[in-house]
């Protein structure tokens, strides 16, 4: 059973192709790191995958009606946008729409999978607070716990962690991978390689405008894909502690 | 929560009465509301019925349609300072019912007036959306209604320009100040319906504005199809404004300050501001419109002037609220 297969899919913008024939898939339990350096096209390819950008080729989710694919998939934007000063607790439950019939009010599952997030966030203290009066890191434990109790199979997430003080960013990272291992899928667009190599179950590296590697941290983050796409070395161990990954020095930019 | 709906139920029920009994007449509020029910052959029961019924129910009705249009477009734009206005509906109903009086139109035939506004507003709308794309981007709206709004200011200033009838010209102007003096059930008709059926429009709304609150794009991804939400919120508001504009003319402040006023008392969410700004709306116009009776009832004082005139120290108010939290 996969939750999204892509395939071929190359996406034009004013004209200039961002990638090209990207093709993977992503089956229940993976935590899929999707790194690459800046204007690689993270951003843009998860868009694309969700129907929120037009494309050539093939994504299963975008090909979904739009209240299936919402059942289907939560999409937390880079972009920590909340126009109005909505409730911490009411801003959560907006991810119950899709599972609303119309006209419907929120339910008893629905009050379960809210308050679930919020726990699973550490949200409680904030609960009745203002949104828009929290902090950037704050928000964004809010936007992931609305992301949360969208209660998808899939989640897509862009750049959840930064911001996040090193303890958050570490917690949400198992959590997400906790999603993985209760049998969901979730992929998120990571800059911190560290932490990517740490916690993904699975690494897509893109870069020059097309995949580039799909694997495993280990077989993706090798001194050559480091140097020609990442611009850096870095020391890389395994240890008892798991994978340590340090970036080290900036190589070929000029 | 439905607190604050009886509450502003309540309010639009006194002074919906309240706007059927206080009037130049001054007969007793009793008579004037059996006179209304029981045709007792006087005077009042034709005053009551085709003088203060009209324009009470024309107060009711357009108030809720600036107060939800208002309300709906701020939660589409994600900004308190939208207003139903925006998309150029009401000046191109504007330019319409001035073509109207300049023409003669509306002298010569009883509804040329509010027919020429309406024909404004459809045409006004039918621009807005062409300009805009087919994709539900609200940026283009934005600018596409600057784009109406402006052609149709200017096409109205080059009317009064070229008006060689100095007489036409000051119509034209008080008739731009909005009133509800003096119109008919005939002018209820022409307009009921197609407020009725913006209002039915917007408050389908409710769901996709409170998506919004995350942004399009999440918004989109909770299963919003945008296209279709704002296809609806043009069509309308167009409808809602239209109609309006047609029979009162241009009425400000209402659309902008009501949502505004409100938003702290629905939690700041926008589906829930949408009925909540209807009734405030109803409330303000028919308070206003008492005002306009009770204060100058010689002078013939025009609605919109007094909307302004409550609306802009209000919005005051507001701002230097907005400044205290922001310090």
């Amino acid at each position: 059973m996969t939750l999204l297969s892509v395939s071929g899919l190359t996406i034009q913008r004013r004209k200039r192709t961002i990638l090209r024939d990207v093709s993977f898939s992503v089956g229940p339990g993976e935590l899929v790191g999707l790194i690459g350096a800046n204007g690689a096209g993270k951003t843009t390819l998860m868009r694309a995958v969700l129907g929120l950008l037009p494309a050539e080729g093939d994504s299963s989710l975008a090909a979904l009606p739009q209240k299936a694919r919402a059942q289907q998939a939560a999409w937390m934007p880079q972009a920590r946008e909340v126009a109005w000063p909505v409730s911490v607790e009411r801003l959560i439950s907006l991810g119950r729409l899709p599972h609303l019939a119309a006209g419907q009010a929120i339910g008893a599952a629905d009050r379960a999978a809210i308050d679930g997030a919020i726990a699973d966030m550490g949200l409680e203290p904030f609960r009745h607070r203002t949104a828009t009066n929290l902090s950037g890191g704050e928000l964004a434990r809010v936007l992931i716990a609305r992301t949360l109790a969208q209660d998808t199979p899939l989640v897509l997430a862009d750049e959840p962690i930064a911001g996040l003080d090193p303890a958050h960013q570490i917690q949400t990272m198992r959590l997400f991978a906790g999603l993985a291992q209760a049998g969901r899928s979730a992929i998120v667009s990571i800059h911190d390689l560290g932490l990517a190599a740490r916690h993904c179950t699975r690494l897509i590296l893109l870069g020059e405008g097309r995949l580039v590697a799909d694997g495993a941290p280990g077989d993706v983050l090798t001194p050559d894909n480091l140097t020609d796409h990442f611009n850096i070395t870095a020391h890389f161990a395994r240890s008892e502690a798991g994978l340590i990954f340090q970036p080290l020095d900036v190589v070929g930019m000029d | 929560m439905t607190r604050l709906m009886l509450i502003l139920a309540g309010l639009v029920l006194a002074l919906f009465a309240g706007a059927l009994v206080i009037g130049p007449a001054n007969a007793p509020y009793w008579d004037s509301l059996s006179a209304l029910f029981v045709d007792d052959g006087t005077p009042l029961t034709l005053v009551m019925r085709e003088i203060r019924l009209p324009r009470a129910i024309l107060a009711l009705a357009i108030g809720a349609s600036l107060g939800m249009a208002g309300a709906a477009m701020q939660g589409y734009l994600r900004n308190p300072l939208a207003d139903p206005g925006l998309i150029g509906v009401s000046s191109s109903a504007a330019l319409g019912a001035v073509i109207a009086l300049q023409t003669g139109l509306a002298a010569a035939y009883a509804f040329g007036l509010p027919l020429a506004a309406l024909v404004g507003a459809v045409l006004g709308v039918l621009l807005v959306l062409a300009l805009a794309g087919p994709r539900g981007a609200s940026i283009t709206l934005i600018l596409a209604g600057i784009v109406v709004s402006a052609l149709a200011g200017a096409l109205t200033s080059l009317v009064l320009n070229l008006s060689p009838n100095p007489f036409a010209a000051s119509e034209i102007v008080f008739w731009m100040m909005g009133s509800l003096a003096d119109r008919s059930m005939d002018h209820v008709w022409l307009a009921l319906p197609l407020i009725g059926l913006g209002l039915a429009l917007l408050a389908t709304l409710a769901r996709g504005l409170d998506a919004l609150t995350l942004g399009e794009d999440a918004a989109q991804a909770l299963g919003i199809n945008l296209t279709r939400l704002r296809l609806a919120l043009v069509v309308g508001t167009a409808a809602v404004v239209g109609a309006s504009t047609a029979v009162a003319g241009t009425i400000g402040f209402v659309g902008l300050v009501v949502p505004h006023l409100l938003r702290p008392f629905v939690g700041a969410r926008p589906g829930a501001l949408l009925w909540a700004s209807a009734l405030g709306g109803a409330a303000m116009l028919l308070a206003a419109d008492i005002l306009v009776r009770v204060v100058l009832p010689t002078k013939d004082l025009k609605l919109g002037v007094v909307t302004a005139l409550v609306g802009a120290p209000l919005f005051l108010h507001l701002i230097y609220k907005t400044r205290r939290q922001m310090a």
